[in-house]
């Protein structure tokens, strides 16, 4: 099995926001939810990057270590899901989450912000493979239909890859080497312990 | 971005580089820059496309070229180029420095880099972002790590620990010293301890500690205890209730502890009779009882505990149950981890205040059960109390009038 990581290469990063559009659109996921945001560092000076961010699907995750209900679950490709069924909304997982991923659909009523949302790396959750069930909870399981995320495959600039590690290392590895520059795998480190030193 | 690059590469060329060959994406005159200047290929080699990569791995220094093609941003131990970058600006003939990257801005830490150092110094890496929500501006906060620590490790010990010690303690305490009994029995007579307001407020207060406390306590440890034995789905409901009561029950609690404080502040003062007092073992260790007004020290201790560390554990869930309405993630952090502490403290101090009030004394329950806490109690246990209490009803009596009874 692979191990499903997303590679944000911010020196091609253009800021367009299609990534976060077509994961929007293609989960239909409502307002005020964005389970994948560009953040631009240095704005304006130099050593502006803009980088994709969404769940980075850690190894040990952890807002799995901390969830109250231990309602997440990694799968056999590595990709850190949960079950909204499970989920109380207690928001423990933001805390925990360095990349700030976990997403909810109220905030501030109370403490009630309803079940957590966050990327699954298009590959939808417990519920059976792409069913209406699974679409409306957790959006589209395109890797059960043989597909990577969207927000990667539909990149214009090829910035944000997805895909098994190795693979994705090997892409990002070889564009430094011919460009002669790159300012590495942005949340290797902190979701991996893995530093890609280009 | 071509032309800025070939711009800046012209600017920091140095003069031991050839001009053309920083300007040319010609083949031939990249690989002479290597070998003039076999460590350092620089600029030219850098900007070139695609086949002049291929051209500089077939030159003679080709050993190094996945290391050294990099300009020194990203590694660490490339040190002697990075801190030049600002040379860029400047072309200076300095014929033995080598040539720098070709952006002014390479010389930036890569992002393992800056995680790192923002781990380190507690920071967090964030940006501009172009969403409504300001929160989502922060691309990574390696506190997040520090919290799940505290979280997973930190508070599971100290809260087992005070609630499992406490309980241990208590029960020691109830085995070897026994519940403590009224030394002169019932006089049959009784004096009001507290009345219904304070009663009521006591019991409001109390019911929603017990229910926030459990529930709170849920969120630590219900996932070790509870959830292996009553299964995911009605551990969820179980819990899904528990935050709800949790969140709304922090009202009435917030509004009791305010009650508490206007109704006792005033005979919780702490003065030299409580020295006295600890001296003395409370009456709990040693023999006798200590004189007490109408509370003794350690009544005021759980009484201050509970103002001040309720108030604490209040301020700081409101920040919790309004996330991110008047603090950033670190303050969120920080609320949990002081609402959680002193949470834990609270409960294990509440249980020795609970088992003291029930099991732990005869007759002391019967002070906020019915209000009516028979005399020779009250004399054994608050002496000036009484005399305070008998004073003012002799106020009422008209001069003169017979003394009846005991009076």
């Amino acid at each position: 099995m692979a191990r499903m990581k997303f590679l944000c290469d911010s020196d091609r990063c253009i800021e367009c926001n299609a990534c976060v559009t077509a994961c929007k659109n293609e989960h239909e996921v409502p307002w005020g939810i964005n389970r994948r945001r560009v953040v631009t560092i240095n704005d304006g000076k130099p050593g502006e990057r803009s980088i994709s961010m969404a769940c980075m699907h850690c190894t040990d995750a952890p807002c799995a270590a901390v969830c109250p209900v231990s309602c997440f679950y990694t799968t056999a490709d590595a990709i850190v899901l949960h079950d909204k069924d499970l989920c109380i909304g207690c928001g423990y997982c933001f805390y925990a989450c360095p990349f700030g991923a976990p997403q909810y659909p109220r905030v501030g009523n109370f403490g009630g912000r309803g079940k957590m949302d966050k990327c699954t790396y298009c590959a939808g959750g417990p519920q059976a493979d792409n069913t209406l069930v699974e679409y409306t909870q957790y959006g589209a399981n395109r890797i059960a239909e043989g597909k990577l995320p969207l927000c990667a495959e539909m990149c214009s600039t090829k910035a944000l890859l997805a895909g098994d590690s190795d693979m994705i290392a090997t892409i990002y590895r070889e564009r430094v080497q011919k460009r002669g520059y790159g300012s590495g795998a942005w949340g290797w480190r902190t979701a991996y312990r893995e530093t890609l030193g280009a | 971005m071509r032309t800025t690059l070939a711009l800046l590469a012209m600017l920091a060329a140095t003069p031991v580089l050839a001009q053309p060959a920083s300007t040319q994406p010609a083949g031939p005159s990249a690989t002479q820059a290597p070998q003039q200047q076999p460590p350092h290929p620089g600029a030219p080699e850098v900007q070139a496309p695609v086949p002049e990569a291929g051209a500089g791995r077939g030159a003679p220094g080709a050993g190094q070229v996945p290391a050294t093609t990099e300009p020194g941003r990203t590694t660490p131990a490339q040190q002697p180029v990075a801190p030049q970058q600002p040379a860029a600006a400047a072309p200076t003939p300095a014929p033995a420095q080598p040539a720098p990257a070709p952006f002014g801005d390479r010389g930036q830490p890569d992002a393992a880099e800056l995680e790192l150092m923002a781990t380190l110094r507690g920071e967090r890496i964030s940006g501009r972002i172009s969403i409504p929500n300001q929160t989502a501006a922060n691309l990574i906060q390696p506190a997040g790590r520090s919290w799940r620590e505290y979280h997973n490790v930190t508070l599971a010990w100290v809260g087992g620990i005070a609630v499992l010690g406490m309980l241990a303690i208590l029960a020691v305490f109830y085995f070897t010293r026994g519940r403590i009994r009224m030394e002169h029995g019932y006089s049959g007579r009784t004096i009001t301890r507290f009345n219904i307001l304070e009663r009521a407020n006591h019991w409001m207060v109390a019911s929603c500690f017990i229910i926030l406390g459990l529930s709170g306590l849920n969120l630590t440890f219900g996932r070790h205890l509870l959830l292996p034995i009553i299964g995911p789905e009605a551990f969820t409901a179980l819990s899904t209730w528990g935050k709800l009561a949790h969140n709304f029950l922090a009202f009435p609690f917030t509004l009791g502890i305010v009650v508490m404080l206007l109704l006792w502040a005033k005979d919780n003062i702490p003065n030299k009779l409580d020295i006295v007092w600890f001296r003395m073992g409370g009456g709990l260790v040693g023999k006798g009882h200590p004189p007490a007004g109408r509370f003794n020290a350690g009544q005021k201790m759980v009484f201050w505990m509970t103002v001040i560390g309720g108030g604490l554990v209040a301020a700081s869930g409101y920040l919790l149950v309004f996330p991110f309405t008047v603090t950033n993630i670190e303050g969120q952090q920080w609320a949990h981890m002081a609402h959680s502490l002193i949470s834990v403290l609270m409960i294990a101090g509440i249980l020795a205040h609970i088992y003291i009030g029930s099991l732990g004394m005869e007759h002391a329950f019967d002070a906020m059960g019915s209000g009516q806490v028979d005399i020779n109690w009250a004399r054994d246990h608050h002496s000036l109390w009484v005399e305070e209490e008998l004073a003012k009803a002799r106020a009422t009596v008209a001069k003169g009038a017979k003394a009846a009874g005991a009076d």
